[in-house]
């Protein structure tokens, strides 16, 4: 510990989102440091490396207008924290943690490093309640749970703001219960904010959001995962509320990381994202879980969007090694105009099977769930025959899977705006089997 | 030996301390973080951090523990869940809550639990280094007490004893515990190699049946995300045939290791109707836990796997993904700012992974015994793309390889193994050996085998003729062979169906491959295809 603050104005070099300063003391590793320019503009920094008096900073913030004489930067002595309380509820702020809803800031009653700590694996309890979306692909074949890390993984030009949009106005816990969203969102353009701010609006206090737009400083999006999961952790772990922490769009954190990772001249690993992407993403989805002998939860929702529809691009690729299953958008569905556009067979949530059935949501979720999947798939296996070798050339039963598969998509999948609850959802896929005879 | 540091990046630093040795452990900082020195250049030591850095600063101190990073090797390691560097899981969550903090430090084995220590040497007896003094029992497993020295015994403690127990002392002032260390990258002493002869029963028809592995043998599991490798590892070392299981859980999910704690408490072995757990470590480092520690997981995991494996027990290890682990060798490598070889990995990254594979086998022990150490490793090839380095480096020294592919996974096709691709180069060393006591073993795999070949080229003419065009005879193979991958390669591992003896599995094959033949006799006979599959479909199973 060092008695006083250090203040420096010892500047050598500005890089990009980097400022490298000489002639320190004793400075620490992910220290939080003031910076003034000269205009008396502040922001703030963290120490990324130390060499003897050498110091590397990366700064919170817009380096235009630092220059090498007259910048002060003030090392603290401290982590970056983010301050937490009740007073979180129904606020919208930036990546910096500053009120973007001309309020004043609430006043905090405690802080917390923005890093956080991994949970010791022992102290994990297994996820196996589910948290009700309204969305039966996901309610229904690709159960969300508490404490889950499940992904949406989107392509350019598809519905992905409106399924977002529905998903912070209508998750909820089937039983009801204390709960709070947590939207974080990273690169949003002004456009999609404005729908966004809409639905916050009638959301009460119900959210806490961490909105960094597309014109922001690039360092926030990396920082506002970090905040809106220190609070979902707060609310989630010290105050007991399950706690849906949706962070959308991913692609635009993975890219600032990459813009970072370039500037301090770091190895590019496959298509120039930087090798330590998968710690890094894990470092934010881990933080998901359910404490033993604790009551709340955290659960992640994170949106990304493939580049070019493809889900073998590192994005998606590692945030499917980290998660637990995904929901896979789909350009085909979404063009016959069904909505959500999901696409059932490659989704997939690795932690429903603890979540469903008896004592859970009905106890003949898990036996309706397989006959759906298994007859949806052979349905989607024989179009492919049916493309070349045409429906005539089908055998009776064959056609009648086919016609399953187009009634599957356009009464199950597609729900429009509409809500439906975990019974409507089992109850309108055990309509769907019975009319074709394939419930026995 | 003690210096400063000078210089942090990241989990690497630099400091100086004199004497130091490549590989010795220190600790650094006033938390007192552990610490692998991996580089010198004359006074100046590169030391990788095991833990979080976060508020590490220059001028604080570094010291040495004066020997390389090592585990302690003892009674009451087994049902334990241990981190990277072997600190138990539990402990810490006792001292330091819910949340992992940085510089904690415990020992692996609860030091106060007495065992009766059981010898027939007597003091003036005069011994050579690695003889037996005696043993404890660890539930039902016999560990020997060996002389880490040769000498004159002058003393011995018979009955009760702790870790701390001194044992036997010898004339020359050495007193031997219940425990040792070993250092983890240094492979335990054995006598000789033996080639591996005996399957090793995973209970999953399709690996038992089509791709054996053999005690002492290595199978990877490559697989893209959403394919299984984490639920077939989690059945397998639930259901093999072994007396230990060291669980692996290198860079993974901590959700998943919670699932598995959760199940492994409630399960029995089969064998010998204890708790599952108390055949079982598990080392636990997922993947938001310190990366250096990662990469060091798995030799703390082998070294304890060798530690049992000496004892003459048949022991698997399971590592789930060793494409983290590589990743982890990739992080620490591009700190050092080391030359790049394939897709950013270190050039060493081959030969690094044949010192660890290399650690399985079956051998004769230093005391006689016959013991062996089996792995399965997952691999997670980026994007199922099997070209890539660490797929590709592990097929060099890997004897069966289970491929588990993305279509049949989508398809809820599980165990999603390939069947096309996967192979075992063990195959006739299993076959003969269940020949023996299964009879048809041999001869129905290749029948198998054979209709799963052919139903993959009909596939291919089906599917621009459609079925409707195919002959008789061959749409009765699409079905029977539709049959084998539903009623024989499919197997839930959340049933009773998780686990299948090699009896069982044979029985099976037997009668759907008779099943075909009865049907191909009444096609023959002049029945219509319809009546032969209505039949086929009525016996049930």
């Amino acid at each position: 510990m060092r008695l006083s603050e250090h203040a420096y104005q010892t500047v050598s070099a500005l890089r990009g989102p980097l400022l490298f300063l000489e002639q320190t003391f004793a400075a620490r590793i992910g220290e939080l440091v003031t910076i003034i320019s000269p205009e008396g503009r502040r922001m703030d920094g963290e120490v990324l490396k130390v060499d003897g008096g050498q110091v590397l900073i990366q700064v919170y913030g817009e380096t235009q207008g630092l220059d090498c004489e007259r910048t002060l930067v003030v090392l603290q002595d401290t982590v970056k924290q983010a301050p937490l309380g009740d007073g979180v509820l129904g606020r919208v702020f930036d990546g910096s943690f500053v009120p973007r809803d001309q309020l004043p800031m609430f006043i905090p009653e405690r802080w917390a490093p923005i890093s956080g700590a991994p949970m010791n694996p022992v102290a994990r309890e297994h996820p196996e309640e589910m948290i009700e979306t309204g969305i039966s692909c996901i309610d229904g074949l690709n159960t969300l749970v508490k404490g889950q890390k499940l992904p949406i993984f989107s392509c350019a030009g598809l519905p992905a703001r409106e399924l977002t949009d529905q998903l912070l106005s209508q998750a909820r816990l089937p039983g009801g219960g204390p709960f709070v969203v947590v939207f974080v969102a990273v690169g949003l353009t002004h456009f999609e904010y404005t729908y966004y701010r809409e639905t916050l609006a009638g959301m009460e206090d119900r959210f806490v959001a961490f909105v960094n737009l597309a014109d922001d400083p690039v360092v926030e999006r990396l920082l506002a995962p970090r905040l809106g999961l220190t609070v979902a952790e707060d609310l989630g772990f010290r105050c007991g509320m399950d706690v849906l922490v949706i962070m959308a769009d991913m692609t635009n954190y993975c890219d600032a990381l990459r813009e970072i990772a370039t500037a301090r001249e770091e190895l590019p690993g496959r298509r120039g994202y930087p090798g330590h992407m998968y710690s890094d993403l894990a470092s934010l989805y881990e933080r998901a879980g359910r404490v033993h002998g604790r009551s709340g939860s955290v659960t992640i929702l994170p949106v990304v969007t493939m580049p070019e529809d493809d889900i073998t691009h590192p994005i998606p690729d590692l945030t499917g090694y980290i998660t637990e299953g995904q929901i896979v958008l789909s350009r085909e569905l979404h063009q016959k105009g069904i909505f959500p556009p999901v696409d059932v067979l490659p989704s997939l949530s690795r932690l429903m099977q603890n979540g469903i059935g008896p004592g859970q949501t009905r106890d003949d979720h898990r036996d309706l769930v397989n006959r759906l999947y298994r007859a949806y798939a052979k349905g989607c296996d024989l179009r492919r025959l049916e493309a070349v070798v045409g429906r005539d050339g089908m055998l009776e039963e064959d056609r009648k899977i086919l016609d399953f598969a187009d009634r599957f998509e356009a009464d199950f999948v597609h729900q429009g705006d509409q809500r439906r609850s975990i019974d409507g959802t089992l109850d309108c896929g055990k309509q769907l089997l019975a009319d074709f005879g394939l419930l026995s | 030996m003690k210096g400063r540091i000078v210089s942090i990046s990241g989990a690497t630093i630099r400091a100086d301390l004199a004497g130091a040795k490549v590989g010795d452990r220190v600790y650094v900082g006033t938390a007192r973080l552990t610490g692998e020195v991996v580089r010198l250049e004359r006074d100046m030591a590169t030391i990788q951090v095991f833990e979080e850095v976060r508020g590490l600063g220059v001028g604080e101190p570094v010291v040495s523990a004066g020997g390389p990073l090592a585990v302690s090797l003892g009674p009451g390691l087994l049902g334990g869940i241990f981190d990277g560097l072997q600190r138990p899981l539990t402990v810490l969550r006792s001292q330091g809550g819910d949340f992992m903090q940085s510089g904690q430090d415990s020992f692996p084995m609860d030091r106060t639990t007495e065992y009766r220590f059981e010898t027939e040497c007597r003091p003036g007896d005069e011994v050579q280094t690695g003889d037996p003094l005696g043993w404890v029992m660890e539930g039902h497993i016999r560990h020997p007490v060996l002389s880490p020295v040769g000498g004159r015994i002058s003393k011995i403690h018979a009955g009760l004893a702790t870790l701390e127990t001194p044992l036997v002392h010898f004339k020359a002032g050495d007193a031997v515990k219940l425990w040792h260390a070993w250092p983890v990258r240094q492979p335990r002493p054995r006598k000789t190699r033996q080639v591996p002869g005996v399957p090793l029963v995973t209970g999953q028809r399709c690996l038992d049946f089509l791709f054996p592995l053999l005690k002492g043998g290595v199978a990877i599991v490559p697989g893209g995300f959403g394919t299984g490798k984490t639920v077939l590892e989690q059945s397998i070392a639930k259901f093999a045939d072994v007396d230990v299981v060291v669980y692996v859980g290198c860079g993974e999910r901590g959700n998943e290791m919670a699932g598995l704690l959760d199940e492994f408490g409630d399960l029995r072995d089969q064998k010998s109707g204890r708790p599952l757990a108390e055949r079982t470590i598990i080392v636990a480092n997922t993947s938001n836990m310190p990366v250096a520690a990662r990469e060091s997981s798995i030799f703390t995991a082998v070294t304890m796997a060798e530690y049992y494996r000496d004892m003459g027990l048949d022991v698997l290890l399971l590592a789930d993904s060793l494409s983290r682990w590589a990743e982890a060798l990739r992080e620490i490598s591009s700190a050092l700012e080391e030359m790049p070889g394939e897709d950013g990995y270190p050039t060493y990254l081959g030969s690094r992974l044949a010192n660890f594979i290399e650690r399985a086998g079956v051998v004769e022990t230093t005391t006689g015994a016959q013991g062996s150490l089996t792995m399965i490793l997952a691999v997670s090839p980026p994007g199922a793309d099997f070209a890539e380095p660490v797929t590709q480096s592990c097929l060099r020294v890997a004897g069966t390889l289970w491929i588990l592919d993305t279509r049949l996974a989508h398809r809820r096709h599980f165990p999603a193994v390939d069947w096309t691709q996967s192979y075992s180069l063990y195959s006739e060393h299993a076959a003969s050996h269940f020949a023996d006591r299964h009879t048809g073993w041999g001869g129905v795999r290749d029948r198998c085998r054979d209709l799963l070949q052919r139903e993959e080229s009909l596939r291919e003419v089906a599917e621009v003729v459609g079925m409707e065009g195919l002959q008789e005879r061959d749409r009765l193979l699409m079905e029977m062979a539709e049959r084998i991958r539903l009623d024989f390669l499919c197997q839930n591992s959340f049933t009773e169906d998780a686990f299948s003896s090699p009896q069982a599995t044979v029985e099976r094959i037997t009668r759907l491959i008779e099943e075909y033949d009865r049907a191909l006799g009444q096609l023959d006979t002049g029945a219509t295809l319809e009546e032969v599959l209505r039949e086929a479909k009525d016996a049930t199973f």
